[in-house]
């Protein structure tokens, strides 16, 4: 056990490595939220209105889900970029636990996930965000922010296992990006949808993750619909959330296990 | 003799291809084996299944003692690879890269850096050392990627066309470095495209084709097969080419065969440096002025066009 730790710091610190030489890739996880925060929260801010509150304190709950989505293309690039070049087959014929090499890269990116959350609420609160719920309360919004991301992880790492093709993952990555800001209610309530859309954006687990994140901080709510969902959301979010790591995690590492140059 | 890689009946199929159907090989322990064949013979996919990496349809292959299939991590304590793609990360230098690879085969922290100095100084990169490795040479990456398969002195390496895509002078410092890690005892199984690049490395040479081993034995053995050697004889004057062609039917073994250009033949000799001797004196007798008197071995590009049966391509 004692050697899987050492492993995996020795891995994580390979990343950090990669960080500090390629700064450039905390823009990639924070310029679209830090965007959302400066377009939505300021300049239209007085222009979108939300029952019980400030536009800005309902957005800014999206805007942490959404460094989450951004790094789902990060790593799964990263990924698919490491098959290409033989690295991963290097680190595949070490009698290093493979568990280790994943965790280290969604640990890893975890960190880069927070540098992002970190600067996008630093903006916002630049702008006038005061989450108001006490300092046990704030945490808790953001280590769901945090869990969120990286389940999230593990999913682009799946997804870079599964496409492969770095070209294809970085239109992937968009659409990933802008059908999961906008079909949930990270940063418009769900009131205006069609109805049908309406029960889809609701069951998104990220609309669970706004939904629990501005219980948390005190921010206004979408109006609920009487779904288990909409009346606690924090328990939903935490029940998908598993659910998925259920899913991916098994699947990630059986994928990068059985991973073959194409 | 002890055989440190032994694989028997592999075969591997792909959605659209057969890639293996059923290599046998057999390396003793301390030797070298060249896998020689064109692209997409199979060699790529033998290397990925005894490093563990890929899992054979059927068949079994044991590597320094140990199953691929049931003791794979046993097997990756054993062996070094160095794949098609000098697997470096691009993103650390040289050293970082080394002591990575150290930590992660459980040196200690002095160890791994210990044995990243003792290797870039062995394949020489210590100027280099403290250098992103993407500002490296090619033969730079090949030199560090080999540094990396021994950072665990495993005693059997893989090395995946070692100097595909290097220039001669790379090429030759590689070669002496492989040379040098076989002289300590590693088992090396290579492979490669390149005929000279077999006749220098290895000790016996597996010939591919198709996904089977076709032909098997040392360098010596397989240009054997092809044919016995052959003497060059060119004349100065064109119209003694028939003279002493027919001074030279006495001590060929088949009938003399002329080459383009109306100045030069070649007649195959039996074995033995007595024949040369006897050929040289039967042309001094005749009077013929010689331009040019060679002993020509086939080469290994001979065997291998002969047994891939490409010979008119």
């Amino acid at each position: 056990m004692n050697g899987v730790l050492v492993d995996t710091t020795a891995l994580i610190g390979r990343h950090l490595l990669h960080l500090r030489r390629t700064p450039t890739r905390i823009l990639g996880v924070t310029l679209t939220p830090l965007t959302m925060v400066l377009v939505l929260g300021y300049m239209l801010n007085k222009a979108i209105s939300v029952r019980g509150g400030d536009y800005l304190g309902y957005m800014m709950a999206g805007v942490g889900a959404q460094v989450a989505l951004a790094c789902v293309g990060s790593i799964a690039i990263g990924t698919a970029t490491s098959l290409r070049n033989g690295l991963v087959d290097r680190f595949r014929s070490l009698p290093t636990s493979r568990g280790a090499i994943l965790v280290a890269h969604t640990v890893s990116d975890l960190g880069l996930a927070a540098i992002g959350i970190c600067i996008a609420s630093i903006v916002g609160a630049l702008l006038g965000w005061r989450p108001d719920t006490g300092v046990l309360s704030i945490a808790a919004g953001f280590g769901l922010l945090l869990l969120f991301t990286y389940v999230m992880l593990w999913f682009g790492l799946l997804l870079g296992l599964s496409v492969r093709s770095p070209e294809a993952l970085g239109a992937l990555s968009g659409l990933v990006l802008v059908c999961g800001s906008f079909l949930s209610n990270a940063f418009v309530p769900l009131d205006g949808l069609p109805g049908w859309l309406r029960v889809v954006a609701e069951w998104n687990p990220i609309s669970a993750v706004s939904s629990a994140c501005r219980q948390l901080w005190g921010g206004p709510m979408s109006a609920s619909t009487g779904s288990v969902v909409s009346e606690h959301p924090l328990p939903a979010a935490l029940v998908m959330l598993a659910v998925i790591a259920a899913v991916t995690v098994p699947l990630s590492c059986r994928a990068y296990h059985a991973a073959e140059p194409r | 003799m002890n055989a440190a890689i032994e694989a028997e009946g592999l075969r591997k199929s792909y959605s659209d291809h057969h890639a293996l159907n059923g290599v046998n090989l057999s390396v003793a322990a301390g030797t070298v084996l060249g896998v020689l064949g064109p692209n997409g013979a199979g060699k790529t996919t033998t290397v990925r299944i005894l490093a563990t990496l890929a899992r054979p349809d059927s068949g079994r292959a044991v590597v320094a003692g140990h199953d691929v299939l049931r003791e794979p991590r046993e097997v990756r304590r054993r062996i070094g690879l160095a794949g098609q793609y000098a697997a470096v990360d691009e993103q650390l230098t040289g050293r970082e890269n080394l002591v990575l690879l150290g930590t992660l085969l459980r040196l200690g922290k002095q160890g791994a850096r210990d044995r990243a100095a003792e290797l870039l100084a062995r394949f020489e990169l210590t100027d280099a050392a403290d250098r992103l490795t993407r500002t490296y040479s090619g033969g730079m990456r090949r030199r560090l990627d080999l540094a990396a398969c021994l950072v665990s002195s495993p005693p059997v390496v893989f090395l995946d066309e070692p100097t595909t895509g290097l220039d001669p002078s790379s090429r030759a410092t590689l070669w002496r470095m492989i040379r040098d890690q076989v002289a300590s005892g590693v088992t090396v199984l290579l492979t490669t495209q390149y005929l000279e690049e077999a006749d220098v490395l290895a000790d016996r040479i597996a010939v591919v084709d198709h996904g089977v081993v076709i032909a098997e034995g040392t360098p010596d053995e397989l240009k054997r097969k092809v044919g016995a050697e052959w003497l060059e004889v060119t004349v100065a004057h064109g119209r003694d080419l028939s003279a002493a062609a027919s001074a030279l039917s006495c001590v060929a073994a088949m009938p003399p065969r002329e080459a383009a250009g109306g100045k030069s033949f070649s007649v195959r000799l039996p074995d033995g440096m007595g024949a040369v001797a006897t050929a040289a004196t039967a042309l001094e007798t005749a009077g013929i002025e010689i331009a040019g008197f060679a002993l020509r071995r086939p080469s290994l590009d001979d065997v291998f066009l002969h047994l891939t049966g490409q010979e008119h391509s």
